[in-house]
């Protein structure tokens, strides 16, 4: 049996309380939430950190809150977020996210703000220390070659979120409390395109809250790719959202990417979209575009020329679903499970 | 990794309606106390990752994977384990749908299965195949190809609701 | 008994006799085992593929605080091995270890976490050798040797055979097809995870609690591994969380954990972690192929070559068995009159291959049917019809003189034709649909045991009294598949009482009587007849008994119900309680044996004992799948399967059986991968397994799961119990190459080489839209040194089933241990 190696625990009911055990501790420290990634990562040992706040009894995080658009707590289950009637009629892009993140059980346990923070995966890192002892150990962890990339200085590790790319094609921002204060962070600019000091996220730094904008004139949606019906994290996701004028011009327009490089990011195929109808011809100009911007690595399941081929398709699945195309034999297909909305 | 070994937590667990006191190792999940120190070797394991859903027990009535949860963290919440699935003597209908339909062949998965199924069930008396496939998408099974799992779920549900009447 | 019309039992749908234990979870595990005093035991692996070991230093892990015993190569002199013939591994390596994941010492302490530290401070110095990744650089590397047996350098096994002049034949084909096909290595992936535990007994006698598929043969190699009598040893294989080939080795877990439970006279546990399940392995072998078939016009075939070559791992295994196996059974599905095969293993620096559902048959297989449809396009012939035109005839020979009883293969074929509305579909289904169909056979049983004897291979005892409890005990195994239900029916029905009222003790070598195991399909066979035996010899002496009080005569004594009467006037009874009081009475206390041997195979030559089986199984599947042509992506809605099972035992398992064959032969197909990274040979050594975890070693979830629709089809087979064949393991070749067969159908695309995934039908889309040949598949086959076959004229061409010459050309083969 894989085994936890020791720590201290603490058990703060409210933000302030963990974010002071935070700053007291420092970077030794670290969160859980719902342990769906720290914990398999700790019996792997890829993080022993000597004391563990626990958030789950932390009541305020577990909100959702109407204001001009939705705030909901980092410490919301996925299954909760999904369980929402307004995730899933207004931010549909994000209730499909969350709903297509690992397993059942997974999501009845891990949480919104555990997705977002998610550590970045690769096939040479989440592996059990005896493994990572074989290849000598990578850049990531305890080694000095990215065995990804040889001559790369960067870890290359993939940011592996479905929440995010989702949330950031909603033009999402976060709230991050410390002992020192809170600032608010659009969430395409939380990440960065290193797989080892992947957030700006400070250690001390606790993600409360997850604000939508309104999304009145909105549609959005999320198409993940990844081999199994379950269980896997994704190796491509497209997540779109737009608004458009009564004749169905487009005024605006964002697509996300996730999975294709160390951090999900916004591409510019959106823009290319603005003043456009959704015609074939446009959605396979932005596909082109969002592709261009995909640098899948061979660090996950499935062939990596092959994930960055089928970035167009998957753009155009998007995009055509957010034009009123009926997509649902197509996301049988892909997805195994009907997420139509 | 070097210090003394922490000391044993004392705590009360419920565990399928009965509070027990246990003492284990803080670092220990919810997988490990229950085989380990409660001595409840019905739950499995496959991976201790959250790979696989051997683990899988209720928490409050929702199923999660035992493997992926601190024990220490699980005070005061309700736990239900494959040992407490029957109702005494008696199978619960899902246990004996299972085992008269071949929703069993070498077992080691079906407590996690069982739990999942039963989790649903109490939320939902006549689920589709369609939300069935769903519910159980977290439990790897090598050996059933799932047909007949499903058809367990099917009939056990339906002697559940005969039962209501 | 046989010809009997009614029956009680057979081929009603039950509910399995170990149903219940299995849905309360009190069925007892190997690690479900906990015992007073018990300590816990962890291996330290290497961390290189192919390296020397010049010294291990276990002071430092021996003082370590819980630990009680720190054991390395230097307490195992003794080799070990499954098979007589390759005793090449060490339970703990001393001088040299062969991939990333050999164990060479092993920490016992107090709990899991004390171990776990303690082999921290084990100091092992390597010098590392050069890794061999694959079979094609065994071939290629004479220096260093993984072993210093074998035939040559590198490679472990070589075989030829042929079965009259197959290059003369193929010469007078109207069509000969070459055609090389890849089966990419997979594993077993069990969900329980390998677990032991040992213990010394009141006696001082050891017992071993594990996840055997297999009690019998651990018994005699724990034995031979420990040097203690085995009449001191008992073996007791806990019922299996799955184990479809993957527990069939003994492995080094268990001579380490019986040797320190002897050293420290307490229990000792090792539980191994899902990493080192995929280390233990002995999973399918990768295999190269070349088929070359000559035909007729009409699709008939003249003549058949296969070669193979075999990525066999870091250790012989059964490697030996695998190796004969990807070629003896070719001939068995159908009409083949020529026959020639070359087979070559190879070892290479990474876990040992071995048996997988299917045991080295599933990789030919797949080459032959997706040659066969690719023959049925070239001559316009309907695949269906091509094959039940060539389908094997019953009660024949084949070309390589094994003896084929009962085949219900052409009514497979016709039952999937229908329900999956073949003649609908295939060829006329819109662009990116399409259906594939493909046939398979299967041994029920080894026809021969792994070692030399003359032994029953199977047998059982049944003990009852006065208070109605009929006890049935056999070394068979129970792991998921039914064994003890399969001999809990016979009883019953033989004695016509109710299953529930029948208690299985099974694979327990201090209590039950030899059975080989559960492998190779044997044990509804093997284990049937033996059963049969058994309780007709028990029931002769209650008809006897009986008899006299119903004032008749044995042969009018009828049983059935719990109820013994006479078959003359039913009116007259007893029950069953009643009449084993009678027959106690009156022959004292009640009991019988029973046991099976295979009948002889009809080939006499050297390698004649593997193949030959008491019966074959057939099946038959039809599988749909949808291709998208922009993406490559692959959807499998629907699987029509039809299997000859001769007759059903209870339906309920036999159609779990099958599903479940349809189940891991769609991972093999589509994404369940053994495969390793050789990191850049400039920068190191490492040759790792690339995917060592349940998350991303694929295995179909309920999700990916088609729909199955299964029939069975019932041709006694007059070898088996009530006529009952195989179902555990036929089932899954066909579907393999089904799934092959229907992508081609869909976008008409030839993957050919596993797992076929959507970037191979995509980088085939593109070379058929580039004009060049619509394939993706191995491109060459190296040079391997084959011997001169053994030629064995085929039945029909005279011959006594021996050979008639021996090959000079065979390179000189050293068997000595390494």
């Amino acid at each position: 049996m894989m085994r936890l190696p020791w720590f201290s625990f603490r058990t703060p009911t409210t933000v302030e309380e963990a974010a002071r055990l935070l700053a007291a501790e420092g970077p030794r420290a670290m969160l859980i939430a719902g342990g769906t990634d720290l914990l398999p990562n700790m019996k792997r040992r890829h993080q022993t950190p000597s004391m563990l706040v626990s958030l789950r009894h932390v009541a305020s995080l577990k909100k959702i809150a109407n204001g001009s658009g939705l705030a909901l707590g980092s410490g919301l289950t996925l299954n909760e977020v999904v369980a929402d009637a307004r995730v899933r009629e207004k931010y549909t892009g994000l209730w499909q996210a969350a709903a297509q993140v690992a397993t059942v059980h997974l999501r009845n346990m891990g949480t919104l703000g555990g997705n977002l923070c998610l550590d970045t995966r690769c096939s040479y890192y989440n592996q059990n220390y005896e493994w990572r002892k074989a290849i000598d150990f990578c850049l990531k962890k305890d080694g000095e070659t990215c065995w990804v990339a040889t001559a790369s200085k960067r870890c290359v590790a993939t940011s592996s979120t479905d929440s995010a790319p989702a949330l950031i094609a909603l033009g999402a921002a976060v709230r991050l409390v410390s002992a020192q204060g809170e600032r608010e962070v659009p969430l395409d600019e939380l990440y960065r395109n290193d797989g080892i000091d992947y957030l700006a996220r400070r250690s001390d730094e606790i993600l409360s809250e997850v604000r939508l904008p309104d999304a009145a004139g909105w549609k959005s949606t999320y198409w993940k790719l990844r081999r199994r019906g379950s269980f896997d994290f994704p190796v491509l996701g497209v997540a779109a959202a737009i608004r458009t004028a009564r004749d169905g011009t487009v005024e605006e327009a964002r697509i996300a990417l996730g999975a294709v490089s160390s951090r999900p990011f916004l591409t510019k195929g959106g823009e290319l979209l603005i003043g456009k109808k959704l015609s074939d011809a446009a959605i396979a100009e932005a596909g082109a575009k969002v592709a261009s911007a995909a640098k899948p690595m061979d660090n996950t399941d499935l062939d990596l020329y092959w994930r960055k081929d089928v970035v167009p398709e998957f753009v155009g699945y998007a995009l055509r679903e957010l034009r009123g195309d009926d997509m649902r034999s197509t996301r049988l297909r892909i997805s195994r499970q009907d997420f139509s909305g | 990794m070097k210090t003394t070994p922490p000391k044993n937590l004392h705590l009360t667990l419920r565990v399928n309606g009965e509070a027990q006191e246990v003492s284990f190792a803080p670092y220990k999940t919810l997988l490990e106390v229950l085989r380990e120190d409660m001595n409840l070797t019905g739950t499995k394991h496959g991976c201790e990752l959250g790979e696989c859903g051997a683990c899988a027990v209720l928490v409050d009535g929702v199923p999660v994977l035992a493997c992926l949860i601190l024990a220490l963290d699980c005070e005061g919440q309700s736990i239900e384990t494959i040992e407490g699935l029957a109702k005494g003597a008696e199978l619960h209908p899902l246990q004996a749908a299972f085992a008269d339909l071949g929703g069993a062949q070498c077992g080691y998965c079906t407590p996690g299965i069982l739990m999942t199924a039963k989790a649903l069930l109490d939320k939902d008396p006549s689920p589709t195949r369609e939300r069935i496939r769903e519910a159980l998408s977290g439990n790897l099974c090598r050996c059933t190809g799932y047909q007949q799992i499903y058809e367990s779920v099917e009939e056990g549900a339906r002697r559940m609701r005969e039962d209501e009447r | 008994m046989n010809a009997k019309k009614r029956f009680d039992v057979i081929g009603k749908p039950r509910r399995r006799v170990d149903g219940r234990a299995k849905v309360t979870g009190l069925t007892r595990f190997a690690d479900d085992v906990m015992l007073p005093r018990m300590l816990h035991c962890k291996l330290l692996r290497s961390p290189f593929p192919h390296a020397v070991i010049e010294s291990i230093d276990v002071s430092r892990a021996a003082k370590h605080p819980g630990v009680h015993l720190v054991l390395s190569g230097k307490d195992f002199p003794i080799t070990f091995g499954i098979l007589p013939v390759t005793q090449d591994e060490y339970p703990l390596a001393a001088e040299r270890v062969r991939y990333v994941g050999d164990p060479v010492a092993a920490v016992i302490a107090k709990d899991e976490q004390t171990a776990c530290e303690a082999l921290d401070l084990i100091e092992v110095k390597y010098r590392q050798l050069k890794t061999i990744s694959d079979a094609e650089e065994a071939l290629a590397t004479e220096e260093p040797r993984i072993h210093a047996y074998g035939e040559q350098g590198n490679i472990h096994r070589l075989q030829a055979y042929e079965f009259g002049d197959v290059e003369k034949a193929l010469a007078e084909s109207d069509h000969v097809f070459e055609d090389l096909f890849f089966y990419q290595g997979n594993t077993h992936a069990p969900i329980e995870q390998h677990a032991s535990v040992a213990a010394v007994d009141g006696e001082g006698k050891l017992t071993l609690w594990s996840s055997t598929q297999v009690p019998h043969y651990i018994h005699r190699a724990l034995a031979k591994a420990l040097q203690i009598p085995a009449a001191h040893v008992r073996v007791v294989a806990c019922p299996n969380g799955g184990g479809f080939g993957g527990k069939c080795d003994l492995h080094n877990h268990e001579i380490v954990v019986s040797k320190a439970a002897l050293v420290l006279g307490r229990p000792v546990k090792i539980c191994l972690t899902r990493e080192e399940v995929f280390y233990m392995h002995r999973g399918r072998h990768p295999v190269l192929m070349r088929l070359r078939t000559g035909t007729t016009k009409d699709g008939k075939i003249t003549a058949m070559h296969t070669q193979t070559l075999l990525d066999g791992g870091a250790y012989g295994g059964y490697g030996a068995a695998s190796t004969f196996y990807t070629g003896v059974l070719q001939t068995t599905t159908y009409e083949i009159p020529r026959y020639k095969f070359d087979a070559c293993r190879a070892f290479t620096n990474k876990p040992t291959c071995g048996p997988k559902r299917g045991h080295g048959t599933p990789q030919p297989r797949f080459g032959q049917e997706i040659q066969l449809d690719k023959i049925a396009e070239k001559l316009d012939l309907d695949p269906a019809e091509l094959r039940l035109n060539i389908a094997a005839k019953p009660n024949s020979l084949t070309a390589n003189w094994l003896k084929i009883g009962s085949i219900g293969l052409a009514e497979c074929i016709r039952k999937v034709v229908a329900s999956s509305d073949w003649k609908g579909k295939h060829r006329k289904l819109p662009e990116g649909r399409g259906v594939g169909l493909a046939c398979g056979a299967y041994l029920c049983g080894a026809g021969l045991p792994i070692y030399w004897n003359k032994m029953p291979q199977s047998g059982v005892q049944l003990l009852l009294d006065r208070s109605g409890q009929v006890t049935v005990f056999c070394g068979s195994t129970e792991i998921g598949q039914g064994s003890d239900d399969v001999l809990a029916a016979i009883v019953a029905e033989v004695l016509g009482i109710d299953t529930y009222d029948v208690r299985c003790i099974t694979g327990d070598t201090a209590l039950t009587p030899v059975d080989l195991g559960s492998y190779s399909s044997r044990v509804t066979v093997m284990t049937g007849n033996a059963a049969i035996q058994a309780a007709e010899r028990v029931r002769e002496l209650i008809s006897r008994a009986a008899a006299e009080h119903l004032e008749t005569l044995p042969e009018n004594v009828g049983f059935a119900q719990g109820r013994v009467f006479r078959a003359d006037d039913p009116g007259k009874l007893m029950s069953f309680r009643e009449a084993i009081v009678l027959a106690e009475e009156k022959f004292g206390t009640l009991g019988a044996v029973g046991s099976y041997s295979p009948p002889r195979a009809p080939g006499r030559y050297k390698g004649a004992g593997v193949g030959p089986s008491p019966a074959y199984s057939y099946t038959a599947c039809v599988v749909e799948a949808e291709v998208d042509k922009a993406t490559g992506w692959i959807s499998v809605p629907r699987v029509w399967i039809a299997h000859d099972i001769g007759r059903t035992i209870n339906p309920v398992n036999a159609r779990g059986q099958v599903e479940g064959s349809v189940y891991m032969a769609l991972g093999e197909a589509l994404m369940e991968e053994q495969v390793f990274r050789r990191l850049p040979p400039k920068l190191s050594n490492a040759l790792v397994h690339k995917i060592p975890s349940l998350l991303e070693y694929k295995s179909l979830t309920s999700l990916d799961m088609p729909e199955v629709f299964t029939e069975l089809v019932e041709d006694p087979d007059p070898n088996c119990p009530f006529g009952a064949k195989e179902v555990g393991q036929g089932p899954l070749l066909p579907v393999v190459p089904a799934v092959a067969n229907a992508v081609y159908d869909a976008v008409g695309v030839r993957i050919d080489e596993l797992p076929i995934t959507p970037d191979k039908v995509l980088a085939a889309l593109e070379k058929k839209a580039r004009g060049q040949v619509p394939r993706v598949g191995p491109e060459h086959f190296p040079k391997v040194p084959y011997p001169d076959p053994i030629l064995v004229p085929p039945p029909w061409e005279g011959g006594d089933g021996d050979a008639i010459n021996r090959p000079r050309s065979r390179p000189a083969r050293k068997e000595v241990a390494a």
